[in-house]
């Protein structure tokens, strides 16, 4: 790992999580272990068992047993019903009409969640179930869609099929996944004065709960705070999901006039929350001898479940990927919007992007296999490329500059570390020598674009204070899921001040102290929040720096040296905390807000060009499993990652994210399978019978290095945004696991994801068995 | 007359009342106990996000701590134990963070921290019995610790780097524990609910005669999912772990005698040493945590047709004794499924023991099961095979499945078909043609049928490959170095 102390300078430096210390002892506070306030009440929310059905009558009578304080439906929200984050369609509670099984129908608070749920479930409401679209294949032939169909076109993709030497078509289904954060959904509201409402919530995007909350509640934005400390982890589950346990908290506690917390249990929190999107993705794609692509059209089918929430963004996304890292001269990318009656899907670590390049990286192994090619070299021969003769072979399908492109370098120096070609021959020996297992390997690459695609939110605020005693409390717009945002924007704050680390304190983000937020999504927290934090410091920094000048008398402002907590002006030299306490009785301001804007972006949704992105990050991984042919069954001996996170933070932060990112990829497409009754009905709704990867199916020999690089852009640090691009390194794992399949005898195996064993079993069978 | 519910929590004794049977013993450290360190994650065993040590005092007068679930864990059951916490490791090493934990965060071993509690408990359990444990303990050790942010390295690094630490002991205190050990019946009656934990077998049959519609306990590793999940209303419960005749694991003659309330974890080396596969299989039955509490008689009483006890068991043709006040009667295994949620247990009647016998030495066995993932999943197909061998020739077979019908089941047109054959190629089709009249298996979230019955199938033939081509590799698990 490659960490890049710059003297005393704390960025750069693999400092440990700043709640570590908290987290391992078990006195961190998560939502769930604030201490309630008298008198509070918890809430269940009752689902609605069907996938489609009118409610025909819903009686609540039954429900006001002992201990129970409100049962609220549809008809009790006093504003408005509805807690969708962009088009509408997510009501609180199902007003006519359910249309998924695990919708929320009505709500009771009570003194305990035991009698809540009892309560609950003594409503008599009475359905008449209507027919259901549960696939993409039915929605697209009904047309029911959540959002306008979408075309990313460049050259002439039908008349170039025509004339290409080689040409494949295919399809690939692609499984969603739940989050499986470990803390489920949470909210604790608490009524106020004067109508304002205060709420606790495990949410991603704290402007949005503000804001909903204060919708359902027809009261202004301004009467509603939101706060968060910490998530249990969040992978885009809680952006727009967290909406809606914290309005139902805060409609409750509005209702009874006490706090209210409503937590779901785990087998709740599945069912009733939307996950990352299953894809059908059809392809005809066009190459020549090389396996060079000439033109491809590539048809997205996105399950979006029963409301539009955040699909469409995730749609475009996955139609912003589907090139990874190759150049499609001739494309045409279709993407649907597909209504079923489920449960909404929405954003997940990739937000779509993994699905589209699932989608490319399938069709460029069937090049290969195709064609009888070394995956690998029909990989090199299509990356993006500003060398070349052809300057042109850099632009991508929705009409980008891929100016930063270090996609090839990245391959060479893996397939070196990671002894790939080698390897080859020793798997091909294992093979030849083994009748019941065998062995595959794969190296994919990872382009992953930076920046929300709807340029608006990639802007961030920040508030830094500086006391008497020269310590720093920080807050900014981001929350803490665990990705170690908040330690990254402390090390940027410390280093503006020449401040030891632990100088500087991060609060609970809170929506009184930096107002209209983005969610922390889209990879971008330290980049927003980091250079806003950073923009503040600076400012309050700008004040000393003039301040210690004049006092110095000889110095100019910007000679002013800020280092080991000791601020230098020429010749005088005072410690931070003397300097501030000076600073503060000659009436200097110690507190600031900063901004930030992404510059250089935007997109133009009409012609389906621009450049949505600030930039690319960029990775590979090597993974090479074993297959057992009688049974489907597989492990991942060995991953090499080589991943570029420009100037690395915090090495180990990046390195957390890395591992994480790939072993949570690699469970999307192995052994998290969701699984739907022929009712719509989800039947893996916990981790018994949902599979998230656990120690033992990490790879028994796992490598992951830094790449050596800076961002070219100005970022904070010359940073990359590492959240969601290490999640697409897992793919190198499902393609090792067709590659082992292929290895057994099956030409072009047909393999879905995610390839459980039961995935991996079919695609051998096509040969008939194997032993 | 109701007693009071005794333990030691973190140190401290404490006596409860009031509070109703079936709250488990994370809702009271999380309530009543104000300690929320401990985390809910699943409320089902399977996260370890609430992962405690629990010590009992044994006969020999130990009191090994045992890592277990305290979401699944009704609090009664926890009567008589020592319990330690997250909180308590700070109070053990005086202030400071426990080598575990500081190797955690020198490690970078915690993301968002929720699931990090019970990954620190289960390891400190893990080297505070094992100081030296290895990769393969280590793992078994957190088998049942779900992590969604690190990817797990580094937790793995964190717990080689606390083995080179020094050490920070958690001993139990036996003497403490002598002090509110029972010589009789507990009793906790709550209007909410009876809870009887007996000490002897006949306690045991003489409560069950008076509730025969009592709920049994043991392990509570299936029972603590009828409280949390299905929201069951349990009025009568009867706890068997308090029973010591009931959980001895013992070799007689040759015979391996298992107390109905031994852990899988007391009866795991015993029983590991039954036949091939067998350790693989054990290993890979609920997490480490699920085996310390889930048993070995709970595993067969409870009837379910995904259990991976049975199929090996009967194959080895064990038997079960049951038992009432009316007096004992053994029973072949295999004869106690009847059907979906039948058993051939009279009210008032328990399992005793089950016996394993010696098993005969031209016996070929095996035994696999197959999930979607390794640790701490439910078998998608899970078999026992046992072939009698004579002279080259198969006397008698024993092909016996779980996952592909309502109950444990021996695929007897199979097994016909191998009968007084060579065990060769042809036997081995036969046999997996055959197949197809035993079992018609259901398509669930587990497995499709078409899976189960390719799968059923092709494990016959691996423990054909196993037993006649010794020099074929098979088995992911076992040749993935």
């Amino acid at each position: 790992m490659q960490g890049k102390p710059v003297n005393n300078r704390a960025a750069g430096q693999s400092k440990t999580h700043d709640s570590a210390a908290l987290h391992v002892s078990g006195e961190a506070v998560y939502t769930d272990d604030i201490a309630a306030p008298a008198g509070c009440l918890h809430a269940y929310m009752l689902q609605s068992p069907h996938a489609h059905a009118k409610i025909i009558s819903i009686d609540t009578s039954a429900c006001h047993i002992a201990g129970v304080h409100a049962v609220m439906t549809a008809r009790d929200v006093p504003g408005v019903n509805d807690v969708a984050p962009v088009f509408a369609g997510d009501p609180v509670f199902a007003e006519n009409e359910v249309l998924y099984a695990g919708q929320s129908v009505l709500a009771v608070a009570a003194e305990s969640m035991d009698i809540a749920r009892r309560a609950a479930h003594l409503a008599k409401v009475e359905y008449q179930v209507l027919p259901a679209i549960l696939d993409v294949h039915e929605s697209l032939r009904q047309q029911k869609f959540v959002g306008e169909t979408y075309v990313m076109k460049t050259g002439d993709s039908a008349a170039a099929l025509g004339a290409v030497p080689h040409r494949l078509s295919g399809a690939l289904d692609i499984g969603g996944q739940d989050h499986f954060y470990l803390e489920g959904q949470i909210a604790l509201a608490t009524p106020h004065e004067n109508g304002e409402m205060h709420c606790w919530s495990s949410t991603q995007h704290p402007s949005e709960v503000q804001h909903l909350i204060a919708k359902v509640l027809a009261i202004p934005d301004h009467a509603v705070t939101v706060e968060v400390r910490r998530m249990g982890g969040g992978f885009g589950g809680k952006e727009s999901q967290a909406s809606l346990i914290a309005c139902v908290a805060a409609l409750l506690a509005r209702r009874t006039g006490r706090a209210v917390k409503l937590r779901l249990d785990r087998d709740d929190d599945m069912v009733m929350t939307g996950k990352r999107h299953g894809f059908h993705v059809k392809y005809d794609v066009g190459f020549d001898a090389q396996g060079r692509i000439q033109a491809m059209d590539m048809v997205q089918l996105a399950d979006c479940g029963m409301s539009p929430d955040l699909s469409n963004a995730i749609a475009d996304r996955a139609m912003f990927h589907a090139d990874n890292c190759y150049f499609l001269p001739h494309a045409t990318v279709t993407s649907y919007r597909c209504f079923t009656h489920k449960v909404s899907n929405t954003a997940f670590r990739g937000f779509g992007g993994p699905q589209g390049m699932l989608a490319i990286e399938y069709v460029i192994d069937d090049i290969a296999r195709h064609l009888n090619l070394p995956a690998e070299a029909v990989r090199r021969v299509n990356f993006y490329d500003r060398q070349g003769a052809c300057k042109d072979r850099a632009v991508t399908h929705y009409g980008m500059d891929v100016e930063d492109c270090v996609i090839a370098d990245i391959f060479d120096k893996l397939e070196a570390s990671a002894d790939y070609r080698a390897r080859l021959g020793q798997i091909d020996a294992f093979n030849a020598e083994n009748p019941v297992l065998k062995r595959g390997i794969a190296m994919t690459p990872v382009k992953f674009g930076i920046s929300f695609t709807l340029t608006m939110l990639n802007q961030a605020g920040a508030l830094v204070h500086v006391y008497k005693d020269g310590s720093v409390q920080l807050n900014h717009g981001g929350t803490e899921m665990g990705q170690g945002l908040h330690t990254k924007v402390c090390q940027i704050v410390a280093d503006v001040f020449g401040l030891p680390l632990e100088r500087v304190r991060i609060t609970a983000t809170n929506t009184s102290k930096v107002p209209n937020t983005s969610a922390t999504a889209a990879s971008s927290g330290t980049d927003l929040n980091g250079k806003a934090a950073e923009a503040a410091a600076h400012t309050i920094r700008g004040r000393l720096s003039e301040f210690a000048a004049q006092q110095a008398g000889t110095c100019a402002p910007q000679d002013v040296v800020f280092d080991v907590g000791v601020v230098t002006a020429g010749s005088k030299a005072w410690p931070f905390k003397e300097l501030v306490n000076l600073a503060y009785m000659n009436r200097i301001s110690l507190s600031a807000t900063g901004f930030y804007k992404t510059p250089k972006i935007f997109w133009d949704r009409a012609a389906a060009k621009g450049r949505p992105f600030f930039y690319f990050a960029y990775g590979a991984a090597v993974s090479e499993v074993i297959v057992d042919t009688l049974s489907g069954e597989y492990k991942i001996l060995r991953t090499d990652i080589l991943h570029d996170v420009g100037r690395s933070i915090n090495p180990a932060i990046d390195r957390g994210q890395i591992e994480g990112g790939f072993v949570q990829g690699a469970g999307w497409l192995t052994s998290e399978e969701l699984w739907w009754d022929a009712k719509g009905v989800l039947k893996t709704h916990a981790p018994s019978t949902y599979k998230i990867p656990t120690a033992r199916d990490m790879p028994d020999d796992f490598r992951v290095a830094l790449y050596d690089g800076e961002n070219p852009e100005d970022t904070v640090y010359k940073s990359k945004a590492v959240g969601e691009p290490p999640l697409m390194l897992g793919i190198s794992v499902f393609l090792a696991l067709r590659d082992a399949v292929a290895r057994a005898g099956v030409s072009m195996p047909k393999l879905s994801a995610p390839a459980t064993p039961e995935a991996v079993l079919r695609a051998l069978e096509d040969k008939g068995g194997v032993f | 007359m109701t007693d009071t519910i005794r333990f030691i929590l973190n140190g401290k004794l404490c006596e409860i009342s009031g509070l109703p049977p079936t709250m488990t013993l994370l809702q009271y450290l999380r309530g009543p106990a104000g300690l929320c360190g401990t985390k809910e994650g699943c409320a089902e065993g399977d996260c370890g996000a609430c992962t405690v040590m629990v010590a009992r005092l044994e006969k020999d007068g130990s009191a090994p701590y045992r890592s277990i679930n305290a979401c699944i864990a009704l609090l009664p059951s926890l009567d008589g134990r020592q319990i330690v916490t997250v909180e308590h490791l700070r109070n053990v090493a005086a202030g400071a963070l426990h080598p575990v934990q500081q190797a955690m965060v020198e490690c970078h071993a915690s993301q968002c921290g929720f699931c990090t509690p019970g990954f620190v408990m289960a390891l400190t359990n893990e080297l505070n019995n094992n100081p030296q444990a290895d990769d393969t303990a280590i793992h078994d050790a957190i088998s049942g610790n779900l992590c969604r942010c690190t990817g797990y390295r580094p937790i793995l690094e964190a717990a080689r780097r606390a083995k080179d630490m020094p050490r920070v002991d958690i001993p139990a205190d036996a003497a403490a524990l002598a002090s509110i050990a029972r010589t009789k019946m507990f009793s906790y009656e709550m209007p909410a609910g009876k809870f009887f934990a007996p000490v002897t077998p006949d306690e045991l049959a003489d409560v069950l005669a008076q509730y025969p519609d009592a709920y049994m306990l043991s392990g509570g590793t299936d029972v603590g999912l009828w409280v949390t999940k299905f929201h069951m209303d349990l009025p009568v419960i009867v706890y068997t772990g308090n029973i010591a005749a009931l959980r001895g694991v013992t070799d007689v003659d040759g015979n391996l005698e298992i107390g109905a309330a031994a852990t899988y974890s007391e009866a795991f080396a015993a029983l590991a040493k039954r036949g091939a596969g067998m350790e693989d299989l054990l290993r890979r039955i609920g997490s480490l945590h699920i085996r310390n509490a889930g048993t070995v008689g709970g595993n067969i009483a409870n009837g379910s047709p995904i259990g991976d006890g049975p199929p090996p068991l009967i194959a080895l043709q064990a038997e079960i004794i049951l038992r009432s006040q009316k007096g004992t009667r053994s029973l072949a295994l295999e004869k106690y499924f009847i059907a979906y949620k039948k058993q051939d247990r009279q009210p008032g009647e328990f399992i005793e023991k089950i016996i394993v016998p010696k098993r005969a030495e031209n016996t070929l066995f095996a035994t696999y099961k197959v999930s979607k993932r390794f640790d701490q999943d439910i078998s998608a197909v899970c078999a026992g095979f046992a072939l009698d061998m004579d002279g080259g020739v198969i006397r008698a077979a024993r092909l016996c499945y779980g996952g592909m019908a309502a109950t444990p089941k021996r695929a007897a047109a199979a097994e016909a078909a191998l009968v007084g054959k060579p065990w060769t190629r042809e036997a081995l089709a036969d046999a997996a043609a055959a197949m197809d009249k035993d079992f018609t298996p259901l398509s669930d979230m587990r497995a499709s049928a078409a899976y189960r019955q390719s799968v059923a199938k092709n494990l016959l033939k691996r423990f054909f490959i196993e037993t006649t081509m010794p020099e074929v590799k098979t088995g992911v698990y076992r040749h993935a170095g």
